[in-house]
């Protein structure tokens, strides 16, 4: 044991001062799979914590939301559905929600208007999101003026602010009373935006949702495990973010593969010639050659996931957050909170390390199985 | 020193590195736990359904809330909320 572990040492340090002959274009491979791995990387850090997030979250979210559908549009529901849906056996309350999005010209961001269930500020008041005040350049006891929908102004006195740390959830809310909500927007009494159902027993969740669409056959049904589903598939694997970043990795990792695999510079082939020559058996050849794909293809990988979580966790995204923030001008910021799963690095690894420790074996098997004389002289 | 010492004492600080990033992580975790709680209080009462990450568009301020039709209703052959629309994918259902 000791004898094969003292062979390798042998091999890595022949492997080594082998790579920092080529000093310059191996450096130059560390760093671009340096950076394939730290954007693959940074990507599943920040949606595996927004997922979690979400999920842990989101778990206060209302155990099933009814909407009606009209033509194919969520429309809104009149107050006797939601008499209807509280004597749905198993239904322990319904409630009618009302709110909407407001378009302020003064900020070009769009706002989530919506009544709290019990408000707890005067006519007239507001509570706004943190968004909204940065927006707006808005404190407690300043006022927020919306456009209403009959052409004029509804002037609202900012009673307080949702704290910063709420952001992720309430950066563009506009909490308003009943009759302000309704003013602003022309609805009329008696009709909601939608209606919340708490349920008795939460096991019994989807089959009072079949009820309710049996019931009401225009009405769109969404418990709160859809609502986690929908989150687990935003940022899932199969989420466009990661799938855009994954496919430009994996684009890169093919040409790079593709190079190795194609063939070794003339440089390369003959070392293996004159390693075969002067005794190295074909083993030997590969056991370096695979040292060298991992030597390189490790560094790579701590050093990308290192850089990382520094850029996700420490570092508030610097790179990746233009990319996500899109079009709109009010935008939530927020610090992930790290959560790192262990199988995750795993895959990563799985998808970086072993991929271009293979690709360098393959043509130097083909290489060190050939005549010696040969490959010198080819 | 040997090379393959050099080397291996350098992965090994590597991975020191990545067991104290695990260790910060854990930290980070259970101090911002109050923070995540405080969140999670907010969606419960105000009975929120959705995070805000995009406020663009209906369709990706509440990803949970729309259906597949939510894209076009904006206007019809709408252009898309690029990069958010890319990012989000179409509901389920």
């Amino acid at each position: 044991m000791r004898t094969f572990l003292e062979r390798q040492r042998y091999l890595l340090d022949y492997t080594l001062s082998s790579l920092a002959r080529r000093k310059g274009k191996n450096l130059s491979l560390l760093a671009v799979y340096t950076l394939v791995v730290a954007a693959l990387a940074s990507v599943l850090f920040y949606t595996q914590a927004l997922r979690r997030e979400a999920r842990l979250v989101l778990r206060g979210a209302p155990e099933l939301v009814v909407q009606r559908l009209a033509a194919g549009r969520h429309d809104l529901l009149p107050d006797r559905w939601v008499g209807a849906l509280a004597g749905i056996r198993g239904v322990a309350d319904a409630r009618g929600r009302l709110w909407g999005y407001g378009w302020d010209p003064i900020s070009r961001a769009n706002y989530t208007v919506l009544v709290p269930e019990a408000f707890w500020g005067a006519r007239g008041e507001a509570v706004v999101g943190h968004g909204v005040a940065r927006a707006r350049g808005l404190a407690a006891g300043d006022r927020l003026l919306l456009r209403a929908a009959d052409g004029g102004y509804l002037s609202l006195a900012v009673r307080e602010i949702v704290p910063e740390e709420s952001e992720l959830v309430a950066a563009d809310l506009v909490l308003v009373g009943e009759e302000d909500f309704r003013g602003l927007f022309g609805i009329p009494p008696g009709l909601f935006t939608d209606a919340v159902l708490a349920v008795r027993n939460e096991r019994e969740v989807d089959t009072i949702a079949a009820k309710v669409t049996r019931l009401l056959p225009d009405a769109r049904a969404i418990g709160r495990s859809e609502i986690l589903r929908t989150y687990d598939s935003v940022f899932g694997w199969r989420s466009g973010l990661v799938v855009v970043v994954l496919l430009g990795a994996v684009l890169a990792f093919g040409i790079v593969a593709w190079d190795k695999a194609s063939g070794l510079s003339a440089e390369e082939r003959r070392e293996i010639g004159i390693l075969k020559a002067i005794g190295w058996e074909t083993s030997d050849v590969l056991a370096m050659k695979a040292w060298e794909g991992a030597a390189i293809s490790l560094a790579a990988f701590a050093l990308g996931v290192l850089l990382a979580f520094g850029h996700v966790f420490l570092g508030d995204m610097a790179l990746l957050a233009p990319v996500l923030r899109g079009w709109s001008t009010l935008q939530a910021r927020f610090r992930p909170v790290p959560f790192v799963e262990a199988w995750e690095l795993a895959a990563l690894f799985l998808l970086t390390v072993v991929p271009y420790t293979a690709a360098t074996l393959v043509p130097s098997w083909r290489a060190a199985t050939a005549d010696p004389d040969a490959v010198m002289r080819s | 020193m040997r090379a393959s010492t050099r080397f291996l004492l350098s992965l090994a600080a590597a991975v020191a590195l990545l067991a104290a990033a695990a260790l910060h992580a854990r930290a980070e975790r259970a101090a911002r736990a109050p923070e995540i709680a405080a969140r999670a209080a907010l969606v419960r009462r105000l009975g929120l359904t959705d995070l805000c990450l995009f406020t663009e568009a209906r369709y990706t301020r509440h990803p949970s809330q729309a259906d597949r039709f939510a894209p076009f209703q904006d206007h019809p052959g709408a252009l898309e909320h690029f990069p958010s629309g890319a990012l989000v994918p179409a509901p389920e259902r």
